[in-house]
């Protein structure tokens, strides 16, 4: 048989088959994109995901988290395997969820109630459920969740995925008294993973989550019954972010299609000022003037080549105010400065908070923190503790921005640190859209608006590490000193009252004190 | 000729009194007398450090500067000397407390060595100041601080009992007598082993009793030296013959002197013709730069005998080519005020010219007594 290679002309004989496929499915064939790709790196991500979880669940109410992990090891485990069937179950205090809505949060792919603008830490409606769907494909079980909003009753539901319609089929559910009215969310499932390889990724996310989390109390029992307790030691939360409207620059043709959808404005004046953010009255007159687009306009009879201008001169109108922060919930100097403390011992630590910024629309801030000494080790480079949106991330540190300003950005010299000091640097970025380079939330891409910040920051606290060091030296160096006179003066006395032939060795106690009070003078 | 030049101690302690054996005989005890010395001037030294304790001071020490802007060529001396400047060593500083910690310890640990009379290494001071809770960094730190002390006392650490490892060797009609411990008043005539004695501390420190010989040939090479001895031509010249072994320790430059001072024997120096034998030559005679703090190294009458340069041509001697560094240091010589006089000037302007250099050993190809029975002879005559 031979086989031609077309020109572009004459007609094709397509034999290809066309379907859709859910989310679910997507996501179910793409799962290593989520951080699912293997035993190890799953049990750490469906631990990961879930406590994320439950701490936007206790934050966005202000509620001081109480979360509890248990993971123990299901059915045989005699053999030596490449992955084990582990139960796992986390509970909270947090929030809850509505009973109508338990099925689809736990059970629907791209299903959540983190779609509105603020800073939280899930994002797609992804995180929880890929943890359920590893789960359900590896031990084919289904999952059993229990909520209450803190009334008198609390949901209990046994769920399934359906993959391919992307549904929860719910398999039994129960409703149970709820009398002392607690509120929170429970979930319990098993999944196939190998903890004893993911054990010290997991135990440094759990410790450097406590870091960023200085007023959760955090417990872990792995599968050997281990105990591992984060204490709370602050009860000072940070304020819950608010929502905020989309700020002009971050919108497309989309989103605006959407928002005039919903809108019952009908004139382009009060469709301005109502649905963005920082847009009032003033600011979209000058606005459409400057766009040449009537007030008058009704936003509904806009066709597609008119909303196109409007997002153009959105992105090259330069007055707009820039996005305020308020929809974000940094942690601040002394909770940041209170988690590195409570983590890391340090001898020393400084913590900077920039003020708030933006890039492509998106309000951000960067706080830094520098500490030296307690628990850091010694290490050729400055270790880094990387955080958005208050988790920390773990995987792929050597394409992180942070890491990229540390290396190339700095003249470490410039600041007196040396290699193999014991130094860590802390970088947090809050944003209502982390610029993550995958799905799987591991690392900040690089965007100028954010490295500027992150330099500025870390030169600021790394004028404060200068100035600790070199008081540090003084004070080393001053000692040193004391200790060489307190050593050899002695020695001098001795040998030279033995070479001159005398018994009674001269006091030498005030030449030492003299240098002990020149010392201090120096100090 | 060279009788005249040498100078006679005329004081009565110095003089040596002849035998009618034609031996000479020397009265004085000079090594015990100068142990003495020494052991006074480290108690004083001491004594200056303790005062200074007792008054509240720091401990310091004031010296001469070995610094290279210091050391001088002293025409007169003919010798390279220490200059006026100072330094000062102050405990009070903290750069300095370790040193002078370790300047002392050195002191107190050679007055034992002398009181003992024990010898010690150079090797020996950088270990055993471990024990003393004093360590040095590395050896050259421990050396260091010795040329220090010699600075300090004006004396050389040989007189303190602090010896080099190298030995080299010395045979001839000179009767010693030893002052180390359970060999003093042993005596011993140095003709006594056919390869020589090693110029060792016991050497070093012995007194010099009587002799026959008139002069001192200084030899270069091992090979010449044991020529010389088998071919009898210590008897031939009455010489007293040493091997310096390439450049000569201090050990032996100190006996060199001594045997010319105490002796009044006229000194010749016989090296391989080429720049390197000259180097070894005025080393002899004028001290080294490293020595600048130390009179009592050099010994200023001593003579260069050979290998001149016109020497090769003129014994037709089997010769090579200079090569580039032989006359690059020849170039430098010229410049270095130790070899403005006469032989060396002309011979250096010969070596560049002539282009040709030659090693003792040389002398074989017109047989084994060629030397003694032509060479030595007619250059013994014209010095
Ligand atoms: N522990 C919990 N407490 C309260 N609500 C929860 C909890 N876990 C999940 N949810 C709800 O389920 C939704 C989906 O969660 P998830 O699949 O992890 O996506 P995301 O966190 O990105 O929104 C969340 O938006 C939240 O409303
Ligand atoms: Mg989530």
């Amino acid at each position: 048989m031979s086989t031609k290679t077309t020109r572009g002309k004459g007609k094709v004989s397509n034999n290809e088959e066309y379907r859709e496929i859910s989310p679910a499915d997507f996501f179910y064939r793409n799962r290593d994109l989520a951080g699912f790709s293997n035993p190890t790196r799953s049990l750490y991500s469906a631990i990961r995901e879930l406590l994320e979880n439950s701490l936007d669940a206790c934050e966005l109410y202000k509620i001081l988290p109480n979360i509890h992990i248990r993971l123990s090891l299901e059915g045989d485990t005699e053999d030596v395997k490449d992955s084990y069937t582990y139960r796992i179950r986390i509970m909270d205090n947090g929030s809850g969820i509505p009973p109508e809505h338990i099925p689809s949060s736990f059970g629907q792919i791209l299903f959540g109630s983190k779609y509105r603008l603020r800073q939280v830490r899930g994002t797609f409606g992804l995180g929880g459920k890929m943890a359920i769907l590893y789960g359900q494909i590896t031990t084919n079980t289904p999952a059993t969740i229990i909520s209450s909003v803190g009334n008198g009753k609390s949901y209990e539901f046994l769920i399934r995925i359906d993959i391919l319609k992307n549904k929860p089929e719910v398999l039994n559910k129960k409703v149970h008294k709820n009398k002392i009215a607690w509120h929170g969310t429970i979930v319990d499932f098993l999944l196939d993973g190998n903890y004893v390889r993911a054990m010290p990724r997991v135990l440094e996310y759990l410790r450097q989550t406590a870091l960023v989390n200085p007023y959760a109390e955090i417990t872990f029992i792995d599968p050997s019954g281990r105990l591992y307790k984060f204490e709370r030691v602050t009860f000072v939360m940070p304020e819950p972010p608010k929502e905020t409207l989309p700020h002009p620059y971050g919108c497309d043709v989309e989103l605006i299609r959407r928002i005039i959808s919903a809108s019952k404005c009908t004139d382009m004046l009060t469709f301005m000022s109502t649905h963005f953010h920082r847009i009032g009255k003033k600011t979209a007159q000058r606005f459409l003037t400057y766009a040449k687009i009537k007030k008058k306009t009704n936003p509904h009879k806009l066709n597609s080549s008119e909303i196109v201008h409007i997002v153009q001169m959105m992105k090259t109108y330069g007055d707009f105010l820039p996005p305020d922060a308020s929809c974000l919930s940094p942690l601040g100097k002394d909770l940041l400065g209170a988690g590195i403390k409570k983590e890391l011992n340090p001898e020393f630590i400084h913590v900077e908070q920039r003020k708030p910024s933006a890039y492509s629309g998106f309000p951000f801030i960067v706080e830094v923190g520098i500490a030296y000494g307690g628990d850091i080790p010694a290490s050729s480079g400055i270790i880094l503790y990387r955080f958005a949106n208050k988790i920390p991330l773990i995987y792929d540190e050597a394409s992180d921005i942070s890491r990229k300003v540390i290396n190339e950005g700095i003249n470490w010299r410039y600041y007196k640190i040396a290699p193999n000091l014991p130094i860590a640097i802390i970088s947090h970025i809050c944003s209502t859209k982390v610029p993550y380079m995958t799905v799987g939330k591991e690392f900040i891409a690089d965007r100028p608006e954010i490295e500027r910040e992150i330099k500025a920051a870390i030169k600021t606290v790394a004028r404060y590490m200068r100035i600790f060091l070199s008081r540090k030296n003084r004070i080393e160096h001053e000692r040193k000193r004391i200790d060489l006179f307190a050593r050899y003066l002695p020695k001098v006395a001795k040998f030279s009252t033995e070479l001159a032939g005398k018994k009674k060795i001269p006091d030498i106690e005030p030449l030492l004190r003299s240098i002990r009070r020149y010392g201090k003078k120096e100090d | 000729m060279a009788k005249k030049r040498i100078k006679r101690q005329s004081s009565k302690k110095k003089r040596i009194k002849r035998q009618s054996s034609k031996k000479k005989r020397i009265k004085r005890q000079s090594m015990k007398k100068r142990k003495e010395m020494t052991l006074k001037k480290l108690r004083s030294f001491g004594g200056v450090l303790y005062n200074q304790l007792n008054k509240g001071e720091f401990p310091w020490i004031e010296m001469p500067s070995r610094s290279t802007s210091n050391i001088l060529y002293d025409d007169r001396l003919k010798q390279y000397i220490l200059g006026k400047k100072h330094v000062k060593r102050s405990s009070r500083n903290i750069r300095h407390i370790r040193p002078v910690t370790q300047l002392v310890w050195t002191a107190s640990f050679a007055y034992t060595l002398n009181k003992q009379g024990k010898t010690s290494t150079l090797r020996d001071i950088f270990y055993s100041a471990q024990a003393f809770d004093v360590p040095f960094k590395n050896q050259q730190e421990s050396d260091n601080i010795i040329t220090d002390l010699e600075t300090v006392l004006g004396f050389a650490r040989e007189d303190f009992n602090i010896f080099p490892e190298e030995r080299s060797q010395i045979f001839g009609d000179l009767t010693i007598e030893y002052t180390v411990p359970g060999y003093e008043g042993n005596s011993l005539n140095l003709t006594t082993h056919p390869d020589g004695l090693a110029i060792g501390p016991a050497l070093t420190t012995s007194d010099f009793k009587s002799t026959k010989a008139n002069k001192i040939i200084v030899i270069e090479k091992g090979a010449m030296f044991t020529r010389l001895i088998e071919e009898k031509a210590f008897k031939k010249f009455k010489a007293i013959l040493i091997h310096t072994a390439g450049q000569p320790p201090r050990s032996t430059r100190r006996i060199i002197r001594r045997l010319n001072k105490e002796l009044g024997l006229p000194v010749y120096i016989f090296c391989d013709g080429d720049p390197w034998g000259m180097a070894i030559a005025i080393t002899i005679i004028c001290g080294s730069a490293n020595a600048a703090h130390l009179k009592e190294l050099a010994t200023p009458e001593a003579k260069w005998m050979g290998l001149y340069s016109s020497d090769i041509q003129k014994y037709k001697l089997p010769s090579t080519k200079l090569k580039v560094i032989d006359i690059k240091r020849l170039r430098d010589m010229r410049k270095d005020p130790r070899y403005i006089a006469k032989p060396w000037k002309t011979q250096i302007t010969h070596f560049l010219q002539n282009k040709r250099k030659c090693e003792l050993e040389a002398f074989s190809r017109y047989g084994l007594d060629y030397v003694v029975k032509k060479y030595l002879p007619e250059k013994l005559n014209r010095l």
